[in-house]
C-alpha cells in the first residue's frame, strides 16, 4: 500500500500547458478521483503517475520515494485503460496471469492468484474464452482483475467505465467500490462524470485547464465549491449563477435578481462589504430555490414556463423578470407550463462568488 | 451530352434499364443493361485466362503421361505414370530437390530474419525515416537479371569487391556447390528482404500501443514482451511473408541460372534444362506437376497454420 506525492508538477505538450503547478496528495488506502472536463489533463496526470508520461518538472513521490525518473515498470503501480488494453490474442486466464508471468512466479502461484482474483471479480467462468468472446463489462472486469491481481502498491483507473452503457456503469460502480473496501489498495480513479466521482471518491479532485480547481470530499465540494467552475461543474442539474445586486430598503436586505428583490439576512451586507467584492453572482442549486403556490412572507411571484420530470422530482424553469432559475420541486407541484407560483431563495443554500475572479466569497448565511 | 428522345410507347422498358444504370452515362443512353456491361469486363479476362493458363495445364498434364518431343515431328506416345516413376527414381532429380531444400531453408530463413530484424529498428519515429525505409527498399524493384549479373561481378575471385573488403584473397564463391549456394542464397537475401520486412512493419505498426504500455504496467521485460505480445502479434503477417518467399524461392530460376548455373542445379534449373536443352517434354512436364505438386502441399501447410493464427 503506498502514499502517492505530486510535488510542483509541470508538463507541456509542446505550447500547451497540460498540468500547471500540481500540488497533491493521495494517502495510503484513499480513493481520489480526478474529476474534470475532456482535456483538463486528468489523464496525463494519472499516467504521469504511472510513468506512461514524463513530466518537465516537479517530484511523483511513491511512498516518500521520488519516481518521476523510475520507468512504468519499476514504480509497482497497476493501471486500467480506458479501453480495456486486453491482450487480445491470449485467453482471460493468461491475461489475469501476464503480469505474474512476467515477473517470473511459479505455476502454483500464478494459478492461485488468477483463480482467487476470477473468483473475486465473478469471472471464473470466463477464464478460458478470448477477449473477443466477451462483452465490455466483462472485458473491463478482466481488465481490473490483471491490475488487482499481483497486489500493488496503488491502482489507477483511467475512465475504466466510461464505455459501457449507463446500467452496467452503474453496476460496476458499486463493483468498484466493493473491490476498493475489500483491497484497500490507494486508487486514483479518472473520470469526466460527476456521478461516477461523487459515488466513488473518498476525495474528488477536479481540474480544469491543467490546474486544480479544489480538492475535497464529495460532500465538500458539493456544499461549498471553491469558485464558479467547481459550482457548475458538480452537481445535476446545474446550479443557477445570475449576477445579483445587494440592496437595502428601510432596514431590510434584499438581493435584486432582474426585477425581482429576494429577501436575504442583515449579515450578509455586512459579510460582502468584509470581502470588498465589486459586483457579486449568486449561485444557488435547484433545490435551494424554494416555491410555494400561495403568497407568503418573503416570497417573490415567478412564472413556470419549462417541467422536465425526472421521476423522483421534477426541475421546473421559473421566469423572474426575464432571468431563469431552476427549482426543484416534488413530482407533479407544478401542473402545467404558465403557471403563476412564488418563489423565494434559501439564504442557507445560497453560494456567493466574486463575479470577475469567480472565487468564492466564502459566505455562508443561516 | 443531348438527352435521348424516348418514344413513349418503349417508354417502360427504357425506364427499367435507366433505373439500373446512372442516369447521365453513356452506357445507359445505349441502353446497356448491367449485365452486358458486366460480361464485357470479364470476359476477355476469362478468355486471357483460358487460353494462356487453363488449357497449357491441362494440355501439359496430358503431356506428362506421354513420351514427347517437341522438337521432333513425332505424336506423342502414351506411357502412363512411366514418366513419373523414372524422375521419382532418378538420383539426380533427388539431388535437384536437396539442392532446392536447402536453397529454400537459407535463403528464406536469411531473408526472414534480416526483414523482420529491419523492421524492428524501423517500427519507431526517427528522422529521415520514409527516405531510409525507400532505399532499403530499392533491391527489390531491379530486376533480378541485373542483380544476378551485378553480385556475380562483386563475388568475382581476383577483382570482386567482396573479396576485397573482406580481406580473404582468392576465395571462389561461385564454384563448388556449397559456397555457390550460399552465395546465392545471401543475393537472394539482399534482394527479398525488404519484403519482409514491409510486411513486418505493416504488422509491427499494425499493434496497438496501448498493448505496450499494458506490458509495461504489467512490469514484462523487453524480452518477454518481444515474445508474449510481439511475435504472436505480427506471426499472421510473417507467415504470409514465409508462404510468399518458400513459393518463390523453391521456383528460384533467375539467380542461380545467371549467377552459378553448374553449381546451383535447382528444380526449376533441371526443369528447364530437361524442357528446352534436352527437349524431353514429356518428361518435363511430369516434373512441372511434382515440382507443382509440392509447392502446394508446403503452402497448404503454412495457410492451415495461418489460419489458426488468425483464429486468435
Amino acid at each position: 500500500m503506498a502514499e502517492i506525492q505530486l510535488r510542483d508538477v509541470q508538463k507541456h505538450f509542446g505550447p500547451v500547458h497540460v498540468i500547471r503547478d500540481m500540488n497533491l496528495t493521495v494517502a495510503d488506502r484513499e480513493f481520489v478521483v480526478l474529476l474534470g472536463p475532456s482535456g483538463c489533463g486528468k489523464t496525463t496526470t494519472l499516467r504521469a503517475i504511472a510513468g506512461l508520461e514524463s513530466i518537465d518538472s516537479g517530484d511523483i513521490l511513491i511512498d516518500g520515494k521520488p519516481v518521476q525518473n523510475l520507468h512504468a515498470s519499476d514504480r509497482d503501480i497497476a493501471f486500467v485503460f480506458q479501453l480495456y488494453a486486453l491482450y487480445p490474442h491470449l485467453t482471460v486466464y493468461e491475461n489475469i496471469a501476464f503480469p505474474l508471468r512476467a515477473t517470473g512466479q511459479s505455476k502454483a502461484e500464478v494459478d492461485k492468484a488468477v483463480r482467487t482474483v476470477a473468483g473475486a471479480i465473478g469471472i471464473i467462468h470466463l477464464l478460458k474464452l478470448r477477449p473477443s468472446a466477451l462483452s465490455g463489462g466483462d472485458m473491463q472486469r478482466v481488465a481490473i482483475g490483471r491490475a488487482l491481481v499481483r497486489r500493488p502498491k496503488a491502482l489507477l483507473m483511467d475512465e475504466p467505465i466510461g464505455s459501457l452503457d449507463a446500467k452496467l456503469r452503474e453496476g460496476m460502480r458499486v463493483e468498484l467500490k466493493r473491490l476498493h473496501l475489500e483491497n484497500g489498495s490507494t486508487s486514483i480513479y479518472v473520470t469526466h462524470d460527476q456521478v461516477e466521482a461523487m459515488s466513488l471518491a473518498d476525495r474528488i479532485v477536479i481540474m480544469h485547464d491543467g490546474i486544480l480547481q479544489q480538492v475535497g470530499t464529495p460532500s465538500e465540494v458539493y456544499l461549498r465549491p471553491a469558485n464558479l467552475f467547481v459550482a457548475q461543474f458538480i452537481g445535476s442539474p446545474v446550479m443557477n449563477v445570475t449576477e445579483a445586486k445587494v440592496t437595502e430598503n428601510a432596514g431590510e436586505t434584499g438581493l435584486q435578481i432582474a426585477s425581482e428583490n429576494f429577501a436575504m439576512p442583515r449579515e450578509l451586507l455586512g459579510m460582502l462589504q468584509q470581502q470588498g467584492a465589486e459586483s457579486i453572482s449568486l449561485g444557488v442549486r435547484p433545490e435551494g430555490v424554494l416555491l410555494s403556490h400561495d403568497q407568503q412572507p418573503g416570497y417573490r411571484p415567478v412564472e413556470a414556463h419549462l417541467i422536465q420530470p425526472f421521476g423522483p422530482f421534477d426541475i421546473v424553469d421559473l421566469n423572474v423578470g426575464g432571468q431563469t432559475l431552476r427549482a426543484r420541486t416534488h413530482t407533479g407541484f407544478v401542473r402545467q407550463p404558465g403557471e403563476k407560483l412564488w418563489a423565494r431563495i434559501d439564504p442557507a443554500q445560497a453560494h456567493f462568488f466574486d463575479q470577475k475572479s469567480g472565487t468564492s466569497l466564502g459566505i455562508r448565511l443561516t | 451530352m443531348p438527352p435521348v428522345p424516348i418514344d413513349q410507347s418503349d417508354r417502360g422498358n427504357v425506364v427499367a434499364v435507366l433505373a439500373t444504370l446512372d442516369s447521365g452515362s453513356r452506357a445507359a443512353a445505349h441502353g446497356w443493361s448491367d449485365l452486358t456491361i458486366r460480361n464485357a469486363f470479364i470476359i476477355p479476362t476469362i478468355a486471357f485466362l483460358i487460353i494462356f493458363n487453363i488449357f497449357p495445364l491441362i494440355y501439359s498434364l496430358g503431356f506428362s503421361f506421354t513420351e514427347y518431343q517437341v522438337s521432333l515431328n513425332k505424336p506423342a506416345q502414351f506411357i502412363g505414370l512411366q514418366n513419373y516413376a523414372d524422375l521419382l527414381s532418378d538420383p539426380a532429380i533427388w539431388r535437384s530437390f536437396t539442392t532446392t531444400a536447402q536453397y529454400v531453408i537459407v535463403s528464406v530463413g536469411g531473408q526472414m530474419i534480416v526483414g523482420f530484424g529491419l523492421a524492428l529498428l524501423l517500427n519507431r519515429p526517427f528522422p529521415f525515416k520514409g527516405l531510409v525505409t525507400t532505399l532499403l527498399m530499392l533491391p527489390m524493384m531491379l530486376s533480378p537479371a541485373v542483380v544476378g549479373l551485378f553480385w556475380k561481378l562483386l563475388y568475382d575471385p581476383s577483382w570482386g569487391p567482396i573479396n576485397y573488403a573482406l580481406g580473404i584473397g582468392k576465395f571462389e564463391w561461385l564454384s563448388n556447390r556449397v559456397n555457390s549456394l550460399f552465395a546465392v542464397a545471401i543475393t537472394d537475401i539482399w534482394m527479398w528482404s525488404p519484403f519482409v520486412m514491409l510486411l513486418s512493419l505493416a504488422g509491427l505498426s499494425a499493434i496497438p500501443k496501448h498493448l505496450y504500455e499494458a506490458a509495461a504496467i504489467d512490469r514484462a521485460s523487453w524480452w518477454y514482451t518481444f515474445t508474449r505480445i510481439t511475435l504472436p502479434l505480427v506471426s499472421p503477417l510473417l507467415l504470409i511473408a514465409l508462404i510468399f518467399r518458400t513459393m518463390e524461392a523453391f521456383k528460384a530460376f533467375d539467380l542461380p541460372f545467371i549467377m552459378s548455373t553448374a553449381s546451383v542445379e535447382t528444380i526449376a534449373i533441371k526443369l528447364y534444362q530437361m524442357a528446352f536443352q534436352g527437349w524431353d517434354t514429356g518428361r518435363a512436364s511430369a516434373l512441372a506437376y511434382i515440382v507443382l505438386i509440392v509447392v502446394l502441399c508446403i503452402t497448404n501447410i503454412y495457410v492451415k497454420y495461418l489460419n489458426r493464427v488468425k483464429e486468435r
